[in-house]
């Protein structure tokens, strides 16, 4: 087992995770709640990597982030090293290519809360970023945990953006999905074998604690509407 | 003193209403689908109108012309639906003082004890609002609504959960603590009763028409008129 792989792909999944919730929460809330007529093309441009070829925005993120480009050259200047086949790199491919994963629950989360809060948090005063603090946030837990544990998941099994993007380099950007590409080139069907198994394990364990999620940390609204009948 | 000239289309629905409110207690009364809820929305800003303005004491929180249109929060406005919408996270208490997030701890928590015990929530503080009534989570959304001490209050048919008596006796107290606050309201109900039973000035709204405005006896017998010259009619 190449543990020097798993402990660089829950690296990679661990910090992309938390760099899409903080981008998600106040796009999925602008995408949700808000009236603009530029939400359409967002919300269209968010849902790209879902369809789109993985090797694709790879190959454009390669090109954008390397010295071919004006962006890429100035990064490099100020980074000191080009983004493409470092760890960096590797990051902003992972988060741009599980954005859909973090941002569709939430959004879904967020548009099922009862409108009749949010007109009341607005009636109290509360601007955009407390209303989501102190009212979609909360009621949005498990939307928010399904949003990190797809985002995580699929971080860690991806494969195409990492090829382009990272290239191979052992301890920088070999990830558990290139070491097992490189197993089954091998013909050690022994080692792949463990490789993949630890994968489907995990990403089982961490499905088991989506669909296995408490009760209480689902949308409030509902339960507010069978509140509000009460005699 | 809410002054207005909307127009607004919602489907096939339009409103289109222009008028003045002067007195502290004004009932807009109509029928199911008249436009009541629209027009308290409208003035809440919840929504907006198509075209026209709206003040409230004097000063414009709406125009379409010049693209004013201030946020629900920033009207001094209060709102207290016939859902109460508590927010199910929150105790009653933080649910109360959700307005009041400028207060100190002991001032929020005076202005909660105070606002509870005006509409009758005594002893609810610490509940969940998932732990209350109907009749309870109603006087406690009235409560929230009250805490800010905001110049305009709307009712929109806010206490249709509590028995008569109860609803009485509410109303009552509320109307005399406004009175010595100096706040107005503006109570929206289909029920000619509520209209009744209240000095006020009713609006009496008709297909999203002003048809009538002024007081209640007035306004509902010209209502009454108009109905039996329809039957004579027929």
């Amino acid at each position: 087992m190449d543990w020097q792989a798993f402990a660089l792909t829950l690296k990679l999944a661990a910090i992309t995770t938390a760099i899409l919730l903080c981008l998600a929460i106040p796009l999925a809330a602008w995408l949700a709640l808000g009236r603009s007529r530029w939400r359409i093309l967002a919300e269209a441009l968010t849902g790209l990597p879902l369809v789109l070829p993985p090797t694709v925005l790879g190959f454009y993120l390669l090109v954008l982030l390397g010295p071919r480009t004006g962006f890429g050259r100035a990064l490099a200047a100020v980074l000191g090293h080009p983004l493409a086949f470092s760890f960096a790199g590797l990051v902003v491919g992972s988060v741009i290519y599980s954005l859909p994963f973090a941002v569709q629950p939430i959004v879904a989360g967020f548009a099922a809360t009862d409108s009749s809060l949010i007109d009341a948090a607005r009636m109290l005063g509360a601007g955009p970023i407390r209303l989501v603090r102190t009212v979609l946030i909360p009621l949005a837990g498990r939307s928010l945990l399904t949003a990190a544990i797809l985002s995580f998941l699929h971080t860690m099994g991806e494969f195409g953006v990492v090829l382009m993007l990272g290239g191979d380099i052992p301890g920088a950007t070999r990830t558990l999905s290139l070491v097992l590409f490189n197993q089954v080139e091998d013909f050690d069907y022994i080692a792949a074998n463990r490789t993949a198994a630890l994968l489907l394990v995990f990403c089982v364990m961490a499905l088991v604690v989506v669909y296995a999620r408490p009760r209480n940390l689902a949308s409030g609204s509902a339960s507010e509407r069978r509140g509000g009948r009460n005699g | 003193m809410v002054d207005l000239r909307l127009k607004a289309q919602q489907g096939a629905f339009r409103l289109e209403i222009q008028c003045a409110l002067t007195a502290p207690w004004t009932v807009v009364f109509g029928p199911s689908g008249a436009g009541k809820s629209t027009l308290l929305r409208l003035i809440a800003g919840l929504d907006r109108p198509d075209s026209g303005r709206i003040a409230i004491h004097g000063e414009y929180v709406t125009d379409t012309e010049i693209g004013l249109n201030r946020p629900p929060g920033r009207r001094s406005t209060g709102l207290v639906a016939q859902q109460s919408a508590l927010f199910p996270h929150l105790s009653v208490s933080a649910n109360v003082g959700y307005g009041l997030a400028l207060f100190s701890y002991a001032a929020r928590q005076q202005r909660v004890s105070a606002m509870l015990e005006l509409v009758g929530g005594e002893g609810l503080a610490d509940r969940s609002p998932r732990a209350l009534s109907g009749g309870e989570a109603q006087r406690v959304s009235l409560a929230r609504a009250l805490a800010p001490m905001p110049r305009l209050l709307l009712l929109d048919e806010p206490l249709s959960a509590l028995d008569a008596d109860a609803r009485d006796q509410v109303l009552t107290r509320l109307q005399a603590w406004l009175r010595e606050e100096n706040i107005q309201a503006i109570l929206v109900t289909h029920d000619a009763a509520d209209a009744l039973a209240t000095e006020a000035e009713v609006a009496l709204l008709h297909e999203g028409k002003l048809a009538a405005l002024g007081p209640a006896s007035e306004v509902l017998a010209m209502e009454r008129k108009r109905l039996l010259a329809r039957l004579g009619s027929s």
